[in-house]
């Protein structure tokens, strides 16, 4: 068991943003990762709090989400791909040849930059997780699917169409049908990459909404080139740079204080 | 200049020329059909009888099939008359110079008798007899009496044929069963009753609960003679039957010819020059049916197709069921776990080039590997009792299948491997993500998004496998087989028969047959008949395809 320790302790040796002690969920240490030749992440280090909303900014091809992929283990689906460090989720490291990948999918769960429904019903999508892990019946499903797409603050819209193509859905729609997918299976950690990219406003702010509603119950990490969103709903931020972390700490002295130059040029838009 | 410039930058010609290419590809098209069109649905159309007085004083009865001019003499033209009576004349077809022609008249009484050898008569109703005997004479009375007749004969035929096929073919069927079973005891070295057994004092044991060999050959053999007297029976019953057809139409013919044809012969009449158009039409109808719906007569040039329908619809179905799984598998393979590199970009122009192989080549390979190879040894192993007769190691539907797989599995591996490869990673991804396998995500998510794919590939592989000629005629294509290839008797379906098979039969009748001229317009209709076959099953498989893809696939707003 981990004790509780200080929030990304080799960044900010101060305590969350309530002054509280934060419980590490996922503990990342000296990760660095190469495509091929090609280094993506640079020995980075942090932890993501339990219950908490983390979110990394930074310019395209910063390595956002590569960074984010190696927390479940995507980029095992890349040829020659090679990592360094150690990633430890709850406690267990997350790379051990010994450990099941699906069953580490199945705790951290992710959600796509391009929402990607699958070519089935609202239904299916939503009890495709759960179907993988062996739920059968019926009555069962049906809880499962509701209380999902109640979580993801879809139900009300879709209750009475659940057997119609999720395609049929629009952006904002099918991105929240997505997070239900997601979190059907009941992970601890929801990874969002870009959830918002392609969405417009009002969509937009239904799933941050909607996010800060998710975290009483799961750790979220989220990747964002909208610096806006990173303040509005992250308790944390990190910023990264040519596949460094160059800075993290509380979002909010993040963004009004940012002790490295590099951080305070980017959020003040001097480069980007 | 510069109004060149500009139109050309316009891009307008481009347009045209593409116009124009696609315009000249349908009009090939539309003119290859048209062509097969004209001459196929007029075949059944029932043409006039025309009776010519010539020059000569003599006269010609028939149908005028064609007309031309005289090669060499300007402004004279000659027609091609179907007079038929084969037997009388020794050909179908006469061609007379137009300007020999002095009178032309279309007499009511002229009759057209479609009957079982020798193609059509055509002539005048003179006497109906029996047992040699005039009943009646004189086109009106006679074919009022034939008329009257004619049912009970036609019956008569019918019941000869269903004997003969139905009855006797079972008897044989079942007599051949027991030779085979009686063989079979032969070759474990037992070959008499009981009582030989005893006297020979063979120490043969069977195992329990089976009945002791020497016990079946005796019971066999008595089998045997029953159906042998079954068999006697049946015949007693068609001498008796053939016995009971005395009745003969005599048909008058140009020259004073006559034909005294048995009416039990006769399968179709009809007086085409006192038709109206509904009764045409009503025959034209009657005789489209019969040729889908019966067996061939007369070395295929007369009759029906239907079982090369059925052979051709059979073959391209196990086809099917067998290139489906392996095409699919291997593009899976080559596609979802193979290591992506040289090797299988090298596998997969393989494959490509596979479908440019020339069939026959499959053929040969068909006849050396599945008939001789696989068969061969399917017979030793499991026929051994029929040899030296083959089973599987000759020619059949099985194998013509099998072959047809091979010729075709390049073209659906190649379009399930262009569906998988459209299929967005993000789907899969999405699979992963909430802890799927690759097998679970395969089965859940790819393969029903690849389906339509699927299809396409089938739907391709159908219509080039429905138009193969050349590999059946070596591995199991006949010009007449004796029984379907599913039938009423155990095990129903029969993979080592011989077929027929609609485009064999185009080549056979066209090109084998003995009377060219008067099969012609059978390869026109059989050739229309192959197109609405490959139009029907790609319109059936199109159909499943889209209703696939609207399941589900309406467009991400
Ligand atoms: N599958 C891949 N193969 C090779 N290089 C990749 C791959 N995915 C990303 N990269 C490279 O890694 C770097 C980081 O990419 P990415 O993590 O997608 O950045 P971000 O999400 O911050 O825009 C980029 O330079 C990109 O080109
Ligand atoms: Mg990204």
């Amino acid at each position: 068991m981990v004790g509780p320790i200080q929030v990304a302790a080799s960044l900010n040796p101060k305590a969350g943003p309530s002054g509280i002690m934060e419980t590490p969920m996922v503990e990342i240490d000296r990760l660095s990762l190469w495509y091929g030749e090609k280094q993506a992440l640079r020995d980075i280090s942090m932890s993501v709090p339990k219950h908490r909303i983390t979110a990394y900014i930074g310019p395209s091809g910063c390595g956002k989400t590569t960074l984010l992929r190696c927390l479940n283990r995507m980029n095992d689906l890349i040829d020659g791909v090679r990592i360094a460090g150690t990633i430890r989720l709850g406690g267990t490291d997350i790379y051990d040849p010994a450990l099941d990948v699906t069953e580490l999918r199945k705790r951290v769960g992710m959600v796509f930059q391009r929402s990607n429904p699958f070519p089935k019903s609202i239904f299916e999508n939503v009890a495709y997780g759960p179907r993988i892990l062996g739920a059968k019946g019926r009555a069962d499903l049906d809880g499962i699917v509701e209380r999902s797409l109640r979580a993801a603050a879809l139900w009300e819209e879709v209750e009475d169409r659940l057997g119609e193509s999720a395609l049929a859905l629009s952006g904002g729609q099918q991105q929240r049908l997505c997070i239900a997918r997601a979190i059907a299976v009941e992970p601890d950690v929801l990874l969002m990459d870009e959830p918002c990219s392609a969405l417009d406003p009002i969509a937009t702010a239904k799933i941050e909404e909607l996010m800060l509603d998710l975290k009483n119950s799961y750790t979220i990490v989220i990747v964002t080139h909208n610096m806006q969103q990173a303040a509005r709903v992250s308790d944390y931020t990190g910023f990264m740079l040519l596949g460094e972390l160059v800075e993290f700490g509380v979002t909010k002295e993040l963004f009004t204080n940012p002790r490295d130059k590099r951080t305070e040029d980017y959020i003040t838009g001097r480069f980007g | 200049m510069r109004g060149a410039g500009r139109l050309w930058r316009s891009g307008e010609p481009f347009i045209w020329l593409t116009g124009g290419a696609l315009a000249l590809a349908l009009l090939l098209v539309a003119g290859l059909v048209g062509l097969i069109l004209v001459n196929g649905l007029g075949f059944f159309w029932p043409k006039d009888v025309v009776r010519l007085a010539l020059a000569d004083g003599t006269t010609r009865t028939g149908q005028i099939v064609e007309r031309e001019p005289v090669p060499g003499k300007a402004g004279q033209f000659r027609i091609k008359l179907k007079v038929a009576n084969r037997d009388l004349y020794g050909a179908d077809f006469q061609w007379l110079e137009e300007g020999q022609v002095l009178r032309r008249e279309y007499p009511g009484d002229a009759v057209v008798i479609e009957r079982v050898e020798w193609g059509p008569l055509i002539g005048v109703v003179k006497e109906l007899r029996e047992g040699g005997k005039p009943v009646a004479a004189g086109p009106a009375a006679g074919w009022a009496e034939m008329a009257k007749r004619l049912p009970e004969a036609t019956r008569i035929r019918r019941e000869i044929r269903g004997i003969e096929k139905g009855e006797i073919g079972r008897i044989n069927f079942e007599q051949e069963k027991i030779r085979l079973k009686l063989r079979r005891l032969e070759l474990r070295g037992v070959t008499a009753g009981p009582e030989a057994v005893r006297a020979e004092g063979l120490p043969r044991r069977p195992s329990r609960g089976e009945p002791r060999g020497e016990d079946r050959v005796d019971a066999l053999q008595r089998e045997m003679a029953d159906l042998q007297a079954r068999y006697t029976e049946q015949e007693g019953r068609l001498a008796a039957l053939r016995a009971r057809q005395t009745v003969s139409v005599l048909v008058a013919a140009d020259d004073g010819k006559e034909k005294d044809l048995p009416l039990v012969q006769v399968v179709n009449v009809y007086f085409p020059n006192a038709m109206g158009v509904a009764a045409k039409a009503g025959h034209y109808l009657g005789k489209v049916w019969e040729f889908v719906a019966d067996d061939p007569r007369e070395s295929n040039t007369e009759g029906g197709v239907f079982p090369a329908i059925f052979g051709t619809v059979m073959m391209v179905m196990i086809m099917s069921l067998m290139v489906t799984p392996l095409g699919v598998l291997a593009a899976f393979y080559l596609r979802e776990y193979a290591k992506q590199g040289p090797f299988v970009s090298l596998v997969r122009i393989a494959v490509n080039n596979l479908a440019g192989v020339p069939s026959i080549v499959f053929g040969v390979f068909g006849v050396g590997f599945f008939i001789y190879f696989v068969g061969g040894t399917v017979d030793r192993l499991l026929f051994a009792e029929a040899l030296p007769t083959p089973t599987f190691g000759t020619g059949g539907i099985l194998w013509a299948s099998l072959t047809l797989a091979l010729l075709t599995v390049p073209v659906v591996i190649v379009a399930t491997e262009e569906g998988l490869a459209a299929i967005p990673m993000g789907a899969r991804e999405a699979s992963y993500a909430v802890g799927a396998t690759k097998l679970e995500t395969t089965v859940r998510v790819v393969l029903p998004a690849v389906m339509p794919s699927i299809l396409t590939g089938l739907i391709l592989a159908m219509a080039r496998a429905a138009g193969e000629v050349a590999p059946l005629m070596i591995t199991g294509v006949v010009k007449l087989a004796p029984a379907l290839p599913l039938d009423s008797f155990w095990p129903f379906v029969h993979l080592d028969r011989k077929f027929m098979h609609l485009g064999f039969h185009i080549y056979d009748v066209g090109f084998q047959s003995p009377n060219v001229d008067a099969a012609r317009p059978m390869v026109f209709v059989t050739t229309l008949l192959l197109l609405a076959i490959v139009v029907l099953l790609n319109l059936f498989a199109i159909g499943l395809r889209n209703r696939l893809r609207r399941k589900y696939a309406v467009a991400a707003v």
